[in-house]
């Protein structure tokens, strides 16, 4: 079965070291995730597999037959950008720009498994409603590391979406 | 990263008969493996994926307690309705490791045979019992924050370094594991790790061929429960020293005091002696203390640990106090 990389089919590559990482920049030309620390401790290379987010370089390719994965290509375009994507342009959610991409799409499913009522080590309650508040997203993100320190205006673009899907 | 094969087992015995090889590795996850082979400190010849087994389901058991596939991932046992509700200490221990993008990867069978976070383990270039018998341990005399300070040997002082574990060691809970044969044995949590001994590459009980098919929580247990993780940063960082409690209280005095600690040693540990101690007495600064003594009275350490002999005395007490209500 072919892997599927936001919404189109390719075949997986023929080495079977090859990260699903190095198969999206290297193979497929999808730069936008980030190689960091290649060993699972930034984020930076952080995906979504079947909406799940993970650390894309501590994965094989060969192990995602049939998933889809989503990158930050397919989250959204500069014309036609996500809520997050332009909630962290709002915010100036970066310096460098180099982690973004995999804050993005963590923060992306973030809120998803806030929605879903997971609970965080920083939650009161295991089994009470949670709320996207700035200890809780500070936690929730703490896979994602920014070496420019724009942590600030990280959690402020991502306060500012979950405010604005609470209110829709 | 070196060259290997890589097979799909779509059955268990057929994983498991592929796994009896010992260049053979058996990967779900990944998360730790694929780590330390771009290390080189792990070089299989041939890795078997098993995620494809049907091994990820959480199941009532019939007693009440609950069935955790090998391949259930961290995040679906942390999330899970029973598990927030009547095992919260493993919630709160799974929740207190990693990340959110690890955990989602990460698997029950794996998170167990994880491997030591030590650096003189990680670095190939160093010397290293476990990875390299007869090399020498480069953390007896070099830097061993991280270290142990109990049930360490001459020929390593690594610590396991998991949360989850701990947890599962204070419920008592068992590892169910399966053989090429397709014969079953179960096996205490409390009994899965190995101290390193002059076996130090031997992290746990399992022989070539077995594969980890599940936990096995029992009933729920009447009392408090709480995790208590100290580490360097307040997220995202390995223990330093970690407690797990199951703490019961009956007309001012200890009914249950089912202890276990991280970050100590080798593996998650366990010792009778201290809910002994604490049974049948009413719970008090003085009390805490004398149990840390019985914990921490075999206590070594490798210069920079030191500091985890005062930690565990004190994060015991804290742990015990929260969950008693005492002042200290």
């Amino acid at each position: 079965m072919p892997i599927t990389i936001n919404s189109r089919a390719y075949d997986l590559p023929e080495d079977n070291r090859v990260t699903l990482l190095d198969f999206l920049r290297h193979d497929l030309g999808l730069t936008g995730t980030k190689k960091g620390c290649d060993h699972g401790q930034c984020g930076a290379c952080t995906v979504l597999v079947d909406g799940m987010r993970i650390n894309s370089c501590l994965s094989l390719a060969a192990m995602h037959d049939g998933d889809h994965v989503t990158t930050i290509e397919g989250l959204g375009t500069p014309d036609a950008p996500s809520r997050l994507q332009q909630a962290f342009v709002e915010h100036d959610g970066y310096q460098c720009g180099y982690c973004t991409p995999g804050q993005i799409c963590s923060a992306t499913a973030m809120l998803q498994e806030i929605a879903s009522g997971w609970p965080s080590d920083a939650s009161e309650s295991l089994e009470g409603p949670v709320a996207a508040t700035g200890a809780e997203i500070r936690e929730r993100m703490s896979g994602n590391l920014c070496r420019c320190g724009a942590y600030a205006n990280i959690v402020a673009a991502i306060e500012d979406v979950a405010a604005q899907e609470d209110a829709a | 990263m070196k060259p290997f094969d890589f097979q799909r087992a779509e059955r268990l015995e057929h994983a498991a008969q592929l796994c009896a090889d010992e260049a053979t590795k058996p990967i779900a996850g990944g998360t730790n493996l694929i780590d330390l082979m771009k290390l080189q400190v792990e070089t299989p010849q041939t890795l078997v994926d098993i995620q494809r087994l049907p091994l990820g389901r959480i199941d009532d058991t019939d007693d009440g307690g609950l069935r955790i596939g090998a391949l259930a991932t961290n995040t679906a046992t942390a999330v899970h309705d029973r598990v927030r509700s009547d095992y919260p200490l493993l919630a709160r221990a799974i929740l207190a490791g990693a990340s959110q993008q690890l955990r989602n990867k990460a698997t029950t069978g794996g998170n167990l045979c994880q491997r030591t976070r030590c650096y003189y383990f990680t670095n190939i270039d160093q010397p290293c019992n476990k990875r390299e018998p007869g090399s020498g341990c480069g953390a007896l005399k070099g830097i061993a924050r991280l270290h142990a300070v109990l049930g360490t040997s001459s020929e390593c002082i690594a610590t396991y370094p998991g949360d989850m574990a701990v947890a599962m060691t204070a419920l008592g809970a068992t590892v169910e594991i399966a053989d090429a044969k397709g014969r079953t044995r179960s096996v205490s949590v409390r009994d899965f790790h190995c101290l390193p001994g002059d076996t130090p590459w031997r992290d746990n009980v399992l022989e070539e061929g077995e594969l980890i098919t599940a936990v096995i929580l029992p009933p729920p247990i009447e009392g408090r429960q709480l995790y208590r993780k100290v580490r360097e940063r307040s997220s995202y960082a390995f223990a330093m020293v970690s407690v797990a409690a199951i703490v019961a209280i009956e007309n001012g005095r200890f009914t249950r005091a089912d202890l276990a600690f991280g970050g100590l040693a080798h593996k998650p540990w366990h010792d009778p002696r201290v809910s002994e101690l604490l049974l049948g007495k009413e719970p008090s600064a003085q009390l805490f203390d004398a149990a840390a003594d019985v914990l921490l009275d075999t206590a070594e350490s490798y210069g920079e640990n030191e500091f985890k002999i005062p930690l565990a005395r004190r994060t015991l007490a804290a742990v015990l106090a929260e969950a008693t209500g005492v002042e200290l």
